[in-house]
């Protein structure tokens, strides 16, 4: 009798922890959802690499060209202008030589670097310490070597901007819709983000889907060239094979994707 | 003893009316589910990217899979059964059609007490 109602007590037990679990099993197993893939593609124009990246050349730079490659990305991706400098926001921005290329550090160095606007934005590296720090896979790199933020994902732990040598990432303190006119994003076909995210430049993934290039190496006036890395008949190939180009910390192992012309001033720069 | 019979059975007669007043009290009073407006654009084309049935039961799920095939596979079309193309997105293509946000998604969502926290950053393009 004692035994017969114990293990009917244990029983009952662990159906009704099966019953209350099940849920939350049946969802977990549901897992992250994808269309069918025989029902996706993309479209016919879209650009299609392997390994993308861009070549940036100082001897081309100018203030105005470097200051148009900010206003029209951030127009086009909706980033906020927001006056306390804590909480801004930047996909590509200028900066200076010696504050660009930190592990540059020769004392002296050519006048025409010395004052050119550096264009910076996230390097695309091909082994990126973002990706790594991430515990949500909420950045990730993509087979053509974007790293991509999926900000559906993003928890805001900001491990990623601890990771990243390049300052890179902003984190969002206050919605961002606070930093644009009249709180109206200036590209609705694309959408902002909101507090408590981090964000960065996505190398125009948007674009490359729709057949074109970057905006910035749009915009350039020939100072951008964009390109697949990995192919050898390339532009961007052609472009590094004829300059001596140099990249951000390069030490550090992340092997960036942007390069940059440096001009050694002069007459043939 | 006895004489306590009446005020325990009255006692008890008033806490099932107060326990159960929310049924009787709301009787005949239940909301109607709303029914969506249809945009003159979506009428226009007369489709969805499924069957109307399907959608209403199953259109978060497209979304989500829309989501993860275009952020994370990089894939931005979709086919579906009947052949046609979709370019997968939230604000360029479920309200293209669907341009009453207010009077199509946000009418079942108030009565079904949704708020997708998606308009956080997704656009509606009728308010830009
Ligand atoms: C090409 C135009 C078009 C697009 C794009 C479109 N819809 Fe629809 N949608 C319609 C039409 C038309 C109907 C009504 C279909 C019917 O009556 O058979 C409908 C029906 C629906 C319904 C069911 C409404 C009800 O009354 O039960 C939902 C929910 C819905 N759409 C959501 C969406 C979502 C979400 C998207 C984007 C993933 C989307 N639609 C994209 C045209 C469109
Ligand atoms: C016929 C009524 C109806 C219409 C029309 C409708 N929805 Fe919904 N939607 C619902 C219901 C009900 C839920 C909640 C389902 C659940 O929780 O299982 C929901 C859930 C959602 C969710 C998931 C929310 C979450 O927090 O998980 C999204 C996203 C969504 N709807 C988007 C849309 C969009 C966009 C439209 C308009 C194009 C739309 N819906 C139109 C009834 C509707
Ligand atoms: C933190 C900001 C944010 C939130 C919140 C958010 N999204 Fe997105 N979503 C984005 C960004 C940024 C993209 C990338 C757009 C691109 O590459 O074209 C995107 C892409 C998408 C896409 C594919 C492209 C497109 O144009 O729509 C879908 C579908 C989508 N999200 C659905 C949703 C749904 C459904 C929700 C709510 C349940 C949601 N998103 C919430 C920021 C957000």
């Amino acid at each position: 009798m004692e035994k017969n109602r114990r293990t009917f007590l244990k029983a009952a037990g662990a159906s009704a922890v099966g019953l209350s679990i099940a849920p939350a099993m049946k969802a977990h197993a549901f897992g992250e959802y994808f269309m069918p893939s025989d029902q996706t593609g993309q479209q016919e124009n879209a650009l299609i690499g392997k390994h993308w990246g861009m070549v940036i050349d100082l001897t081309k730079m100018t203030e105005e060209i470097s200051a148009k490659l900010t206003e029209v990305c951030h127009a086009a991706h909706n980033v906020p202008k927001l006056d306390n400098i804590k909480h801004e926001i930047k996909w590509i921005w200028g900066e200076h030589f010696d504050h660009a290329f930190t592990d540059h550090m020769n004392l002296y160095i050519s006048d025409a670097m010395k004052h050119a606007p550096v264009p910076v934005l996230c390097n695309q590296c091909e082994n990126p310490p973002c990706v790594r720090a991430c515990p949500t896979k909420a950045t990730f790199k993509r087979e053509d070597g974007i790293v991509l933020m999926d900000f559906h994902r993003c928890i805001g732990c900001r491990f990623c901007m601890a990771a990243c040598p390049y300052g890179s990432r902003s984190f969002n303190l206050q919605d961002p819709r606070n930093g644009l006119e009249n709180r109206k994003p200036t590209n609705p076909q694309f959408p902002t983000r909101m507090k408590g995210v981090v964000e960065k430049c996505n190398f125009c993934a948007e674009r490359l889907a729709v057949g074109k290039i970057p905006l910035c190496a749009e915009v350039s006036e020939g100072a951008i060239t964009f390109g697949d890395l990995s192919d050898p008949e390339s532009e961007i190939r052609k472009v590094l094979s004829a300059s001596f180009t140099i990249r951000r910390n390069p030490g550090l192992g992340t092997g960036p994707s942007v390069y940059y012309i440096v001009g050694g001033g002069g007459d043939h720069a | 003893m006895t004489n306590d019979k009446p005020k325990i059975i009255a006692g008890l007669v008033i806490f099932v009316l107060i326990a159960t007043s929310p049924v009787w009290l709301n009787r005949g009073k239940t909301k109607e589910a709303p029914t969506p407006v249809m945009a003159a654009e979506a009428t226009a084309k007369g489709y969805c990217v499924m069957p109307k049935a399907e959608m209403k039961a199953k259109h978060m799920k497209v979304l989500d899979g829309w989501r993860n095939s275009v952020v994370r596979n990089g894939q931005r079309v979709y086919v579906n059964e009947s052949g046609k193309q979709f370019t997968m997105s939230l604000s360029n293509t479920c309200l293209e059609c669907h341009t009453n946000k207010a009077e199509f998604c946000d009418k079942c969502h108030v009565y079904a007490s949704v708020n997708p926290y998606c308009w956080d950053c997704h656009v509606d393009p009728k308010e830009k």
